[in-house]
């Protein structure tokens, strides 16, 4: 955190959360008698609550996208690029909203938060979640806030799932979907790593079925080999290139020890992995994987997609990078060739970038200004 | 900036132009507009003919500009055809404006065009223009004219034809032209476009569709 709060910045933020009653039945077929989002907000309602932007977070996110909680805090949210003050997702002209998802690890509830009809906390015992269940508790949360309808509703990765999804199961309460970097679904591939992910974590000695907490544990060699593993997927083999190459750690070749970090690349996969254990829940890790792996909606429509999006209303933006390899740009296009087959309202836009899937957290400004412009539009529509 | 405040700029061409291709258009279709540019056409359809439009452009600043004002752009490039997002016989019309010289294979694009169009209309620099011919013939170099403004080395319009070529390619390709004019670079026909539109047009305008089917 900088001495003095940037001016593009929506500065210290505090987080909320909204207890519901209402029990909430998930697709698995299990019902929540309760439970509670986190989430945070940023700028202010109209009186007509017709200028509200709902943001999806992704896989490892959560309801902190923008500002900063403390003074001494070392970064920002993590879509700080893209909130605040004259930026794309501008709180001068937008009330947004960013909760933390279900199953989540920071707030909301999830496996590490207490199960009301046992009084422990979930652990392995919180149920599988869906992209349509978020979409139908984050409905819940906007209602609790005054708002009936979103102005937009946001998100990249499994963030632009939600805002798809959306679009398909409530065509009526949008008004327009921004999906960036998402996919109609996963491919094998995708799902493939997901598993290795999870088996890293589920095999771990210390992840004991899920209830590790319950051990004064957590199964930390299993979670940072997964978040190793995904930050490979995350950036393109050119980024990785232009990062570290075959740079060396130590300045030459460690011939006697085969465990020592010889490569910077190493060295970094390390650190992220590590950091991360510190920051999130192995459970919800493995929830959110399954929230990716099950998401597909034209599994109830013959597999044919357009047919899934035949609801759609809202007008609908598909962003993608040329380096992502994890969702290309060829996944977006299959959703904007479904969105055409309808006559749908869609624009879709295609970014010169480099750096894999990550791009679309960072300040490329093709993507700020392709971005900005749309959501304008939004504005004043 | 809206598309009053656009068309306000530029007049006279735009005005010429648009009241022209509006006139092949029936109202109410389905209309894509390739290499859209800053979507000035498709506005102007959608306000006086109630289309259905989308516009298909490469470059970022045009794309920007079609998302202020509310225009459905897709940023392809041409060059990879239009498969990955258009089904056949997905639109009345299929709209390229001064971009066929510029694309790698003209004749498969023009295949494209009326594989997910049922019409298409396009417009293209005439390299048999009479000032074109006498540049070559009598001074030696390539053309350099109103329509055709760039040096050889740095064009982008890398496949120049004339009227007759183009003619020429519809028929071996199986297409009819339904309507043609040609124009001068502000879009106006005098008489003697009319009378040799090959050596007096600057600029062709197409109307076609295919022969059978």
């Amino acid at each position: 955190m900088p001495d003095t709060l940037p001016t593009d910045s929506v500065g210290l933020v505090t987080e909320q959360q909204h207890h519901f009653d209402e029990p909430l039945t998930l697709a698995c077929g299990r019902t929540l008698p309760e439970y509670d989002l986190t989430y945070e907000t940023y700028g202010k309602l109209n009186s007509n609550a017709s200028n509200a932007l709902l943001i999806c977070h992704a896989l490892s996110g959560d309801h902190h996208a923008a500002g900063y909680h403390d003074m001494a805090d070392k970064k920002p949210g993590w879509w700080e690029t893209s909130i605040g003050p004259g930026k794309p997702f501008d709180t001068n002209r937008f009330f947004i909203v960013c909760p933390n998802n279900l199953g989540g690890c920071k707030g909301s509830s999830g496996p590490t938060t207490i199960n009301p009809e046992t009084g422990k906390t979930y652990g392995a015992d919180f149920p599988i979640v869906t992209v349509p269940d978020w979409v139908e508790s984050q409905r819940r949360l906007g209602k609790a806030l005054g708002i009936e309808t979103w102005a937009a509703v946001v998100g990249g990765s499994l963030g632009g799932m939600q805002a798809l999804q959306w679009a398909i199961q409530y065509p009526d309460e949008l008004r327009y979907s921004v999906i960036i970097a998402a996919a109609p679904k996963l491919s094998a591939q995708n799902i493939a790593f997901n598993e290795v992910a999870r088996q890293a974590i589920l095999t771990d000695p210390d992840f004991h079925e899920g209830h590790y907490l319950a051990h004064d544990t957590v199964p930390k060699r299993g979670l940072m080999l997964a978040r190793m593993l995904g930050h490979i997927t995350y950036l393109s083999d050119d980024a990785m290139h232009v990062k570290f190459g075959r740079e060396l750690r130590e300045g030459e070749l460690n011939y006697q020890q085969v465990d020592q970090v010889n490569f910077q690349v190493e060295s970094y996969l390390r650190y992220q992995g590590k950091n991360f254990v510190h920051r999130f829940d192995a459970n919800t890790y493995v929830l959110m994987t399954k929230a990716l792996d099950f998401f597909d909606p034209a599994k109830d429509y013959d597999d044919n997609l357009a047919k899934a999006l035949a609801p759609i209303k809202a007008k609908c933006l598909l962003m993608s990078f040329t380096s992502d390899w994890r969702f290309s740009p060829a996944r977006s296009k299959e959703i904007v060739k479904a969105m055409l087959h309808h006559d749908r309202d869609v624009s879709y836009v295609e970014i010169d970038a480099p750096h894999g899937h990550d791009a679309f957290l960072m300040p490329i400004p093709q993507y700020t200004t392709t971005l900005k412009a749309y959501m304008d539009r939004i504005e004043t529509d | 900036m809206t598309y009053y405040q656009h068309a306000a700029r530029q007049p006279h061409i735009l005005r010429t132009d648009l009241a022209l291709l509006s006139e092949w258009i029936k109202p109410g279709s389905s209309v894509l507009d390739l290499g859209c540019g800053d979507g000035l056409l498709l506005a102007h359809l959608q306000r006086t003919r109630q289309v259905k439009g989308y516009g298909v452009e490469i470059d970022d600043q045009h794309i920007a500009t079609c998302l202020e004002q509310g225009i459905n752009v897709l940023q392809v490039d041409l060059n990879d055809g239009l498969s990955d997002f258009f089904e056949e016989n997905r639109f009345d019309y299929v709209i390229m404006s001064q971009a066929l010289q510029a694309i790698h294979r003209p004749d498969l694009l023009l295949e494209d065009m009326l594989h997910i169009g049922r019409e298409g209309i396009v417009s293209f620099p005439n390299f048999g223009h009479w000032i074109s011919r006498i540049q070559l013939f009598f001074a030696g170099h390539m053309p350099h004219t109103r329509a055709l403004p760039h040096n050889w080395y740095n064009s982008p319009n890398i496949h120049l034809c004339t009227l007759k070529d183009f003619e020429n390619l519809c028929s071996g390709l199986g297409i009819e032209v339904l309507q043609s004019i040609a124009l001068d670079p502000q879009h106006q026909s005098t008489a003697g476009m009319r009378w040799l539109p090959n050596l007096f047009g600057e600029v062709a305008v197409y109307h076609f569709k295919r022969k059978y089917g």
